[in-house]
């Protein structure tokens, strides 16, 4: 299969990603394109991607208890292996991706100027880290187990536990924000931007189970998130020579 | 073959700059530097020049907490990874919209035209991607140039249907290399955004 050219990348699935306009995410109605999006194969634009090399990750970017804070001093707060595995729709690997998540802390609380939720900064824990795929495709990072939060929406909406993660892939058209939440939390089906996807399944999808056989005994629980990305056709017909 | 289903988008959020930009959100020592903030790291070939513009949501409001990232070719075409690529040039840029004004720059080469799948060139285009709270999936969407004559003939711009929209794609010259391209994410001038 693999002797086959690439092709373009296969259209995005729309049934699996969110709407733009979903009024109960208040945010969402102004913000929204309301044209049809224009379509076209993709191309060499698309097709590539900014590489980030190794070299861009420090020795601790992966490891979010002990990132900011002074040496050797951990962030407060339950400890978490978050762990998985970045794949195409095709089910091939897709190895040297850049992964960078974003969380808030044990409390809830963001490092962020804008945020104004009571609960209290953690002093060594700042929210942020990196990693970059290996040939498998195999990623992990270790942090504490964000907390849920509430936020201005509704009158009383609250985020469920989650972790944001940006993924660079191959090609800019695999480029994708989403978030991870966590098995079991009362919150996700209460949750208006869980709410923008549609797709009941895909939402389980975002869903990390927590997995006893990877957790580390007596210090950190794991929980297993799999990241699927758009993949490019391989066919022998895709790629005519020109003339034919 | 059976596909596995793509992971779904969720929004960036308001806190989107933590992850990405954390020098900028204050979170200093994580990172040396914020990914992106440098498209020219040397002596890269091509005429420079400055993309700056704003984001504005459906009310005429700026999006002042949006991130938005460029990915281009270099002054020949080639987009870096690319055999012969220009490597004084990144061709990525990623810029957190101003917290007051809602501006973004991108200081970065003019770019060259690239190759159609089934023949035929591109005009010159900067892709970018616009992620924020309120935007449930990236939005993607091309600046091409308005005074560059190749746009007569690029595939991507000669698709349009409705051809009052194309001025949506098009960055405006403003004199000595700056040009604007203001995004509109609703209203009668809403920017073409592509599902590609």
């Amino acid at each position: 299969m693999s002797d086959f050219p690439k092709g373009g990348y296969a259209a995005r699935q729309h049934g699996n990603h969110p709407v733009a306009f979903h009024p109960p995410y208040r945010t969402s109605v102004k913000r929204s394109p309301q044209a049809a999006p224009i379509s076209f194969p993709t191309t060499v634009s698309e097709e590539t991607s900014p590489v980030f090399g190794h070299g861009v990750i420090g020795p601790k970017d992966a490891d979010l208890l002990h990132n900011y804070g002074p040496q050797d001093i951990s962030a407060i707060g339950p400890r978490i292996v978050v762990y998985g595995r970045v794949q195409d729709q095709f089910g091939r690997p897709v190895d040297g991706a850049l992964i960078e998540v974003w969380q808030a802390n044990a409390g809830g609380r963001y490092r962020h100027k804008k945020e104004g939720y009571l609960a209290p900064l953690d002093p060594n824990f700042g929210g942020c880290g990196r990693t970059i795929t290996d040939a498998q495709g195999s990623y992990e990072f270790r942090t504490v187990l964000p907390g849920p939060y509430p936020w201005p929406n509704g009158p009383n909406d609250w985020r469920p536990a989650h972790i944001h993660f940006s993924i660079f892939g191959h090609g800019f058209a695999q480029r994708l924000i989403t978030q991870m939440y966590f098995e079991g939390d009362p919150l996700i089906w209460r949750c208006p931007i869980v709410g923008t996807v549609h797709d009941k399944a895909a939402v389980e999808r975002l869903i990390a189970p927590l997995d006893m056989d990877r957790t580390l005994p007596m210090d950190a629980r794991a929980y297993r998130f799999d990241i699927t990305l758009r993949g490019r056709r391989q066919t022998m017909f895709e790629n005519r020579m020109e003339g034919l | 073959m059976a596909d596995f289903p793509e992971t779904a988008s969720q929004t960036a959020g308001p806190y989107v700059h933590i992850g990405c930009t954390p020098n900028f959100a204050g979170i200093a020592g994580v990172y040396d530097a914020d990914l992106g903030t440098k498209m020219i790291t040397g002596d890269a070939a091509g005429e420079r020049i400055t993309l700056t513009g704003q984001i504005f949501d459906g009310t005429g409001t700026p999006l002042r907490d949006a991130l938005i990232e460029a990915w281009q070719a270099d002054t020949n075409g080639l987009y870096a990874g690319q055999d012969g690529a220009d490597p004084h040039f990144t061709g990525f840029g990623r810029c957190p919209c101003d917290a007051e004004d809602g501006s973004f720059r991108f200081e970065t080469v003019k770019p060259g035209a690239v190759a159609w799948p089934s023949g035929g060139m591109q005009a010159p285009h900067v892709t970018f991607w616009i992620v924020a709270r309120g935007i449930n999936i990236g939005l993607h969407t091309r600046a091409y140039f308005a005074d560059e004559a190749a746009n007569e003939a690029d595939p991507v711009l000669g698709r349009i249907e409705h051809r009052v929209r194309v001025k949506t794609l098009l960055a405006q010259p403003e004199g000595d290399g700056q040009y604007r391209f203001n995004i509109h994410l609703q209203g009668p001038d809403e920017t073409i955004f592509f599902d590609v």
